[in-house]
Formats: C-alpha cells, sequence, structure tokens
C-alpha cells in the first residue's frame, strides 16, 4: 500500500520535474556501460580477426582477403583432434568422478542430521581456497613418489579433487531442494533408500548435476596448469597445453593460425556456459514441486 | 546404533579419500619438503637430507623472495580489490539503471573474457599488450606512441590483463546482490531528498556489505593463484619484474630444479591461502547462523 503509493508519487515526480534528468541519467549509464564493453571487447577483436586472416601479425585489422586458410591449416589430426580428444577425455573424466563422489557424499549430508555435518561442510569449503597452483610443486612431488607421473588417470583424479569440494557444495544444495516428503513417499511404498534415490531424487535433481557437470567440465577444459605439469608426452596433452607448446616453442610466428586454433577451442566452453546460465533459472523452479 | 550411524555415512568415504590423498597429502609433502634439499635430478633427488630451516632463511635473505612477495601484494591489490571489485560493483550499478538491451550486451562481453580457456585469454592478452598490439594502435590514433608494454611496464599489462580477465565474477556477485536489495528502500531514500552518491554510501553499499566481504575474499584467493596468464605474457619477466609468488614456485622447482626451495615457497602461498580462507569460511558462518 505505502510502497504503491510512493511509486506513484515517483512516477508523477519524474513527469514533472524530473523527467529530463531521469532519461539524462539513464543515457549516461548507457553510454559509461558501452564504453565498459568495448574496453572488454576489444581484446577478442584481434582472435576474431586475425582467425580469418593468412597474414595476420598482432595488429587488430580488418583482413586484406579473409579466408579459411588458417582454420584449414590447424584441422589436422595430431595438431588438433587429438589433443581436442585428450581435453574431452580429461573434462568428462573429471566431471564424471566429480558428480558420482559429490552425490554419494551429499545424499548423507543432506538427509541425516549428524553432528558431522555442519564441520565437514565448512572443511569442504576451506579446500576451496587452497590455491591449486600453490599445490603443483607439492602435487609433482608426490605423483612421482607414488609413479603416476604422465597417466591420464591419476591426472583426472587429481583435477577431479581440486573441484570436489565447489562440487560436493553445490550437489548438496541443489539436493536439499528436493523435498524430503517425496522420498518418504516412496519409502511408504516400500522403496529401498537406494532406490528411492535413484528412482526419485536423482531425477528431481538432474538440473542441478547437469550444472555441477558442466560447472566441472568447464574448469578442466579450460586447465591448463595441471595437465602442463603431470602430462608429458604430448599424445596425451590437451589441447590448452598443446596450444601452448606448439605456439610457444616455434617462435610463434603463425598468429592466425593461433587465434583459429583458440577459436575452435574455446567454441565448446562457451556454449556449454551459455547453456548453463539460461538453464540455471529453470533449477531452482525445483522447489516448486510439492506444490504442482 | 553405532554401526548404523556409521553405515550412513559410508558414502561419504570416496570423496574424503580423494580429498585426503590428492589435497591434504600434497600440502603436507610440501610442508614436510620444505625442510629438505629435495631436488629434481642428481643425488638431492633419490636421497633428500633434512636441512631444518635453511629453505626459509634462504627466502628471507635471496632478493628473489621479497621482490615477489611484494609483486604478489600489489598485483593482488591493483587487479583484484582495486580493478575487479571496484568495477565489477561499478558495472552492476550502472547496470540497474541501464537499457535492459546494452546490459546484456555488455554483460556478455565481460563474461565472455571469463568463460574463455585461460590460456586462449592469456594469448588474447599477450597479442593486446603487444608493441605492435591493440592498446598501441588505439593509443596511435590519438595520436600517442606506446611504449612496450610487456617489456617496459610488464606489472601494468599483467594487472590490466586480470582485471579485464576476472571482472565478471565480480560483476555477477554484485548483481545477484543488488537484485536483492528492497525497492522501497531505495525509494524512500529517493523521498528523502538522498542524492545518488548518499543513497550507493548510505544505503546500498551497507546492504551488501555481506556479498563485499565475501566477492573480496574470494577474488583474492583466485588471484593468488594466477600463473598461466603472467607465465604466457611475460614468463615473469623482464628480470624477475613480474614474477609473482606462484611463479617463483614454478621456477624454483623446475627450471632451477631445486624442489626444497620450491616448496618453501609454496608452503608460503598455502600459508597465505589457509589464511584468507578461514576468514572466508567464518564469514559464511556468521551470515548463516
Amino acid at each position: 500500500m505505502t510502497t504503491s503509493r510512493l511509486r506513484a508519487q515517483l512516477g508523477k515526480e519524474s513527469t514533472t520535474a524530473g523527467g529530463s534528468s531521469r532519461a539524462r541519467a539513464k543515457l549516461g549509464a548507457d553510454i559509461a556501460l558501452a564504453v565498459i564493453g568495448v574496453c572488454f571487447v576489444a581484446p577478442l577483436l584481434w582472435l576474431l580477426l586475425a582467425a580469418v586472416d593468412p597474414q595476420a601479425g598482432y595488429q587488430t585489422k580488418v583482413p586484406a582477403a579473409a579466408s579459411t586458410e588458417n582454420f584449414r591449416a590447424v584441422m589436422t589430426p595430431e595438431l588438433l583432434f587429438q589433443p581436442l580428444a585428450n581435453s574431452f577425455l580429461l573434462s568428462a573424466g573429471t566431471a564424471v568422478v566429480n558428480v558420482l563422489a559429490a552425490v554419494l557424499a551429499a545424499y548423507p549430508l543432506s538427509r541425516y542430521q549428524s553432528r558431522f555435518n555442519k564441520p565437514f561442510m565448512y572443511t569442504v569449503l576451506f579446500g576451496t581456497s587452497l590455491p591449486v597452483t600453490a599445490i603443483m610443486v607439492p602435487v609433482y612431488g608426490l605423483f612421482v613418489q607414488l609413479q603416476f607421473l604422465d597417466s591420464m588417470a591419476a591426472t583426472i583424479f587429481f583435477m577431479a579433487t581440486t573441484t570436489l569440494p565447489m562440487a560436493i557444495w553445490m550437489t548438496k544444495n541443489f539436493m536439499d531442494s528436493v523435498p524430503l516428503e517425496l522420498e518418504e513417499a516412496a519409502w511408504v511404498d516400500g522403496a529401498s533408500t537406494l532406490a528411492a534415490l535413484r528412482s526419485v531424487v536423482l531425477p528431481l535433481m538432474r538440473q542441478g548435476l547437469g550444472v555441477v557437470f558442466i560447472f566441472v567440465f568447464i574448469q578442466a577444459w579450460g586447465n591448463f596448469f595441471v595437465p602442463f605439469i603431470l602430462l608429458l608426452s604430448t599424445g596425451k596433452q590437451p589441447a590448452a597445453v598443446s596450444i601452448f607448446s606448439f605456439f610457444g616453442q616455434h617462435g610463434a610466428i603463425a598468429y592466425g593460425q593461433l587465434a583459429a586454433f583458440s577459436i575452435l577451442y574455446s567454441v565448446p566452453v562457451l556454449v556449454l556456459y551459455a547453456l548453463v546460465s539460461r538453464g540455471m533459472g529453470n533449477s531452482f523452479a525445483l522447489s516448486g514441486a510439492m506444490k504442482g | 546404533m553405532r554401526t548404523r550411524r556409521f553405515l550412513r555415512l559410508l558414502p561419504v568415504v570416496p570423496s574424503v579419500l580423494l580429498l585426503l590423498v590428492f589435497l591434504l597429502a600434497p600440502v603436507a609433502w610440501s610442508f614436510y619438503a620444505s625442510f629438505t634439499d629435495a631436488a629434481l635430478s642428481g643425488k638431492a633427488a633419490r636421497d633428500p637430507q633434512w636441512v631444518g630451516a635453511d629453505n626459509y632463511v634462504r627466502m628471507f635473505s635471496d632478493d628473489s623472495f621479497p621482490l615477489a612477495a611484494w609483486l604478489t601484494v600489489v598485483f593482488v591489490a591493483a587487479s583484484a580489490v582495486l580493478g575487479q571489485n571496484v568495477l565489477g560493483l561499478l558495472i552492476a550499478l550502472l547496470m540497474t539503471r541501464s537499457r535492459r538491451l546494452v546490459a546484456s550486451w555488455v554483460g556478455t562481453a565481460v563474461v565472455a573474457a571469463w568463460v574463455l580457456p585461460e590460456i586462449v585469454a592469456a594469448f588474447a592478452a599477450y597479442a593486446y599488450f603487444n608493441r605492435d598490439g591493440t592498446l598501441n594502435q588505439v593509443l596511435g590514433v590519438f595520436g600517442g606512441e606506446g611504449p612496450d608494454w610487456l617489456y617496459s611496464f610488464p606489472l601494468v599489462a599483467i594487472v590490466l590483463a586480470n582485471t579485464w580477465r576476472g571482472t565478471a565474477f565480480s560483476m555477477l556477485v554484485y548483481r545477484a546482490a543488488l537484485a536483492d536489495v528492497p525497492r522501497d528502500v531505495a525509494e524512500a531514500a529517493l523521498m528523502d531528498g538522498a542524492r545518488g552518491w548518499q543513497r550507493l554510501a548510505f544505503i546500498t553499499l551497507p546492504l551488501i556489505r555481506s556479498s563485499i566481504a565475501t566477492n573480496l575474499m574470494l577474488i583474492t584467493l583466485q588471484t593468488l593463484a594466477v600463473f598461466t596468464l603472467i607465465w604466457v605474457m611475460t614468463a615473469g619477466g623482464p628480470a624477475s619484474a613480474s614474477t609473482t609468488l606462484p611463479v617463483l614456485a614454478y621456477q624454483e622447482a623446475f627450471k632451477f630444479g631445486d624442489i626444497g626451495y620450491g616448496t618453501a615457497v609454496a608452503s608460503v602461498l598455502i600459508l597465505l591461502g589457509m589464511v584468507f580462507g578461514a576468514v572466508y569460511v567464518k564469514l559464511l558462518r556468521e551470515q548463516r547462523p
């Protein structure tokens, strides 16, 4: 009641005295934002233009003769497809390990009250704050001791562990939003805990699990430092490392190809991000399952 | 009863094992190895000797560690606390007043720099700050002649690059926080005749202070760990003009083969991370009792 009156009053104010100043403020905000936006796009412009310019340098310029030559040059099995396949294997493996471990861990944390829950969740949260780059030197030492170096599986498990704290935290929150009543109904119908988890809880939170999966996948796909340290043979290295060793060590002369490679390598995560950010709103609609 | 309670917690075991083996063990090993002369190759690689606090003594008598620590502080303060945090807040505030279309386009541009794989962002930043790069082209249009940023002002270049890369996170945090500020409060203040900056300083900022604290903690931790961006842009150079602590730890351990000294530097970073992490957890606990 009071709010609506205030709003009406505000509306009146803006039509009389404040009208033009409000519009001016809005235009000012638009212009300021646009300037900031241009500054953020500027470094990416080079990437787009150089990719289609066979004579690309470090300058941002419209190519004299645009062509797909750079893309064709990098689209070879050893330069692009093998590293991308490795990236996919690493990222998908990391995401699968994360989702499995996180679902298992989140279930008792979400469903049973215990003295152990809170300290555990806060310890996990604390784990998210360890700077991963700082532990790479000791991890390398550990991998040498355990003879894990250059092992794809061990690298997957390590990468999964670095994102696991975040994954557990997110999964528990998603699971908390699945109403216990639905699960209890399944129990009454004679379903075991495991069956109820599989047939009631997981389907209801599949969007949340999708978010966790994609979140971990994007992180692993973009990770450079971990595989750079732990994977030594070129046949196992993901795109992030192969791009660095190819263009870094060969004197970085093929700027156009570097840009083309970067774009091809970035597209999957851009698509996945767009998918998640759009779906994000829906996963919270879940709490309405009880009202429905 | 007891076994039942234990069985219930059984599903947590895989996660706990992973965290113990791949997170806790490296941290513990880091502290241990920092007291030895462990090396990448040679005699000390097979049979590392206990050297006490030698590595830590060397750290403070050496020139490289104090310089790296100082550069890290400047890098974090300038690119995270000032750059990402303030710019992210500014963008989020501007978005509340601007047209929706403008806000969504600018939001996409800011987020793009953040979602890209870090190596791609680093290459783009390298090209941008290159002597012949886009930044100097723009300066040229206005009649100035830009320096070779990566060589003459490496710290400025990596600070700007990290601000560009990371601002999206702060922007997203502050957009969510500002969306939760009740409209009535802002409107009531407007009715009382509060000016724009007064509303910001006395109403909006106090209302989102917990988001500000959480955001500062998180971006500080993220920026402390930045390696790839610096490694691709300047590799810590020229000389060690942009060698932050992660770069120093990497160089000592893998370039000079001195794992003992490298883990000592890493241990300092881990301790720093732990301090910030503890404050972060404490902040969150206070928010949801």
